[in-house]
């Protein structure tokens, strides 16, 4: 375990008005790990995912990001160097795939011949067809294809780091779970820090090493499932109860396999 | 004769190259001028509701301005600033034409793309302006790369309706000493000739046609990230502008402008007046349709180098005298005070055109009505029409006090549909012209001025402080002087408000110089 976190939050407070998004959060990510940040909507896991690259600033608190305080850092720089996954992909409607994709390279003034490889390279990598998908509008292409663009941008410029802001909640489950399981092989492979909002436990335990469970801007618990299950607050264990009884319910309703 | 045989279409064309380039240089240089203000203002107001909301106010507020009304202000407005100017810096420059047109043209196209563009880039997603910055956007990025772009198509409508706006207000520039395509409606509304008025409308039309389908090619280009067709549309502009500046350039300097107001008898005098010069050969432009304000300030200016005007104008509007004075008498002092500001009055035409209250002749008999002081027990019963200018003037003021005279109703008209108002009986009384042809025409009368509450009002030649001592230039006119008659000005006049190829300026212009020449 190295001696720093990937991400640190120390005592992290926001306020929007008289609302309290975020109450003294502290929590640490080390390098290589993938956690997952589950709470309802307003449970303040975005504001807490969007402090790390500075889209906010905390009130109170140190964020560090890489060893250093993300005050210090230019925000333009970190966002750079950091991948974001948007809800809905959040890919810009009048340029093509491949220009979504190339987008933070060309920020960082890298030639085109090299985007162009680089583009190539992530479309294998997040499995689109090149010549099929390279200069397609957004709006030809499939909401799991969009989401799958906008993974390959935010991996564009090689950063350490990925954050994602609900990135399959918009998906029918059958893409949902493929790019679910393609994306947790990427995070090994390309030895990233994964960050993942999600409303959906089961979601998290499929594809998370730890799970932060957030409810009106407090962490309530962190560590794996097995480590959640020990914790004596309610709101937790609820949410771990949730996966397991559709587990059996739907073990009970559908056919054997083999059965069928 | 069929529409399309008549020779002043030919005429029409001759005029088009310095027309439509005039027109399209005005109405380019005020768009140009209108988006680099208003771009960077939507732009950075596109957060800032407050000044935003002020900004539209004041768009809106210019915009309710009627576009004549707007084109007039800025002449008086850059008379002063350019007086200002040279008193404090030493630095001249010119408020006739081009300046004022182009500074009001502007003002006019900023409402459109003011809107346009700010509804644009409020209409964006906030998650996509989110994720720019995510991406590592700086703020420039942002707005360069995703905001601008995509507000791009409502921004190009209004920019492209700005320049419909742009070309066909332009057409309003010609009393402030812009030519323009409005050349063609102001002589051809003022002189009764439809060709001319026709071929006005439809080359304005056809430009501002031309110019949008040239933005929208741009617009596409820029859309669809084809360079082409973005290249093709800027090409097509530039084209526009350079096919406009290239008669200019190949034409040595325009020599002698001959200034004319916007009424028949001055588009004729401006004719016969040019015609002489170039006789001389001096090299001479006319230059018609100038408001009756703005053709003084602009012989002041040297803008124009002569004009015809009427001692009674002068004596009221420029030297704001009100008394009245004997012809002779009036001439003289008038002279002696134009001097003062080194404005050469170089003599009389011979007539004069005041004005006169006229009354069709068999209810002025009927009524036993022969002079202004008959008409005083009538007046209650009757109704009056004048220019738009008469009802304001000191003559006016000045006939009420000394007849007593006070009409039942008074109303403004288009000069040249009063005398025809006036002989079917819709009004019962105008104020006309006394050199106006129309007046045989519909057997009106003009009815004495017993009292002399009207001030004489001899046509006289002007001549701007530069050609005070232009022997050459004088040589060439004095020939005219006492020369034009009351009744062949009529004459003259009445053919020029026919409606046929005879009655056009030049052609009236070379008739009266016959008859006059012995």
């Amino acid at each position: 375990m190295p001696s720093s976190p990937m991400i640190g939050y120390a005592h992290a407070t926001k306020s929007f008005g008289s609302l309290k998004a975020l109450d003294d959060v502290s929590i640490e990510i080390a390098e290589g790990e993938f956690v997952a940040i589950v709470g309802g909507s307003g449970s303040g896991k975005t504001t807490l995912l969007r402090l790390a690259n500075r889209l906010t600033e905390a009130d109170g608190g140190t964020i560090t990001v890489e060893g250093a305080d993300v005050r210090d850092v230019d925000p333009v720089a970190l966002r750079r160097r950091i991948g974001y996954v948007f809800q809905s992909g959040g890919l810009f409607p009048h340029l093509t795939v491949a220009d979504n994709i190339g987008i933070t390279p060309r920020l960082l003034g890298v030639s085109a011949a090299d985007i162009a490889a680089r583009v190539d390279e992530l479309l294998d990598l997040v499995q689109l067809d090149r010549a099929a998908h390279r200069d397609r509008l957004p709006e030809a292409l499939s909401g799991g294809q969009r989401q799958r663009v906008g993974v390959a941008r935010a991996l564009a410029a090689r950063p350490r780091i990925v954050l994602m802001d609900e990135p399959f909640g918009a998906l029918d489950p059958l893409t949902r779970d493929a790019l679910g399981d393609d994306y947790r092989s990427l995070h090994r492979k390309l030895g990233l820090t994964s960050v993942m909002i999600t409303h959906d436990m089961t979601e998290a335990i499929l594809l998370a090493d730890r799970i932060a469970v957030m409810r009106s801007g407090q962490l309530l618990a962190q560590g794996t499932p097995n480590e959640l299950a020990k914790s004596g607050d309610a709101y937790v264990l609820e949410l771990l109860r949730t996966p397991r009884r559709q587990a059996e319910r739907l073990n009970a309703l559908l056919p054997k396999s083999g059965a069928a | 004769m069929s529409l399309l045989a008549d020779p002043r279409w030919g005429e029409a064309l001759a005029h088009l190259p310095d027309y439509l380039g005039n027109h399209v240089r005005v109405s380019l240089a005020a768009l140009a001028l209108g988006l680099a203000v208003s771009l960077p203002l939507a732009i950075l107001t596109r957060n800032r509701p407050a000044p935003r909301g002020l900004l539209l106010a004041f768009a809106s507020i210019v915009q309710t301005v009627p576009g004549l009304a707007l084109l007039a202000l800025f002449y008086p407005l850059l008379l002063a600033a350019a007086s200002v100017a040279l008193a404090w810096f030493g630095v001249s420059f010119s408020a006739f034409g081009f300046l004022p047109a182009m500074l009001a043209l502007a003002l006019y196209s900023m409402l459109p793309v003011l809107r346009n563009s700010i509804t644009g880039l409020n209409g964006i997603d906030p998650a996509l302006i989110e994720a720019a910055k995510g991406v590592g956007m700086t703020g420039r990025q942002s707005l360069l790369m995703v905001e601008l772009p995509l507000a791009l198509p409502v921004m190009m409508a209004g920019i492209r309706t700005g320049a419909v706006w742009v070309i066909g207000t332009a057409t309003l520039s010609t009393p402030i000493g812009q030519t323009s395509l409005g050349n063609y409606i102001f002589a051809g509304l003022q002189t009764q000739n439809w060709v001319f008025v026709l071929f006005g409308c439809l080359a304005s039309a056809l430009l501002a046609l031309a110019v949008d389908q040239l933005l929208g090619l741009i617009e596409n280009g820029l859309r669809r990230r084809s360079r082409l067709r973005a290249a093709l549309g800027c090409a097509g502009i530039a084209a526009l502008l350079a096919a406009t500046l290239v008669p200019t350039m190949g034409r040595s300097s325009q020599g002698y402008v001959v200034g004319a107001k916007t009424f028949a008898e001055q588009y004729v005098l401006s004719a016969l007046l040019r015609d002489r010069l170039q006789v001389a050969g001096l090299s001479a432009t006319a230059r018609s349709g100038l408001g009756s304000s703005v053709i003084f300030g602009a012989l002041k200016a040297g803008d124009i180098d002569l004009y015809v005007d009427y001692s009674g104008t002068l004596w009221a509007n420029q030297l704001h005298r009100t008394d009245i004075k004997p012809r002779t008498e009036l001439l003289a002092e008038l002279k002696t005070a134009l001097a003062k500001d080194n404005i050469t009055l170089l003599g009389d035409l011979g007539f004069e055109n005041a004005y006169a209250l006229v009354m069709p002749r068999k209810r002025a008999e009927a009524l036993g009505i022969r002079t202004i002081a008959d008409l005083a027990a009538h007046a209650s019963t009757m109704s009056i029409a004048g220019d738009y200018e008469f009802f304001s003037r000191p003559e006016w003021a000045a006939l009420q006090k000394t007849y007593g005279l006070s009409f039942r109703a008074q109303r403004q008209m288009q000069p040249d549909f009063m005398y025809a108002a006036a002989a079917s009986g819709e009004v019962d009384l105008i104020a006309g012209y006394t050199s106006d042809g129309l007046i045989a025409k519909y057997e009106l009368v003009a009815l004495d001025d017993i009292r002399h509450a009207i001030p004489p009002y001899d046509a006289i030649l002007l001549l701007a402080p530069k050609r005070a001592r232009d022997e050459r230039l004088q040589a060439a006119l004095r020939p005219l002087l006492g020369k034009i008659d009351i009744a062949t000005m009529r004459e003259a006049n009445l053919r020029a408000s026919g409606n046929d190829a005879n009655s056009s300026p030049d052609a009236v212009a070379k008739w009266l110089w016959e008859k006059i020449k012995q």
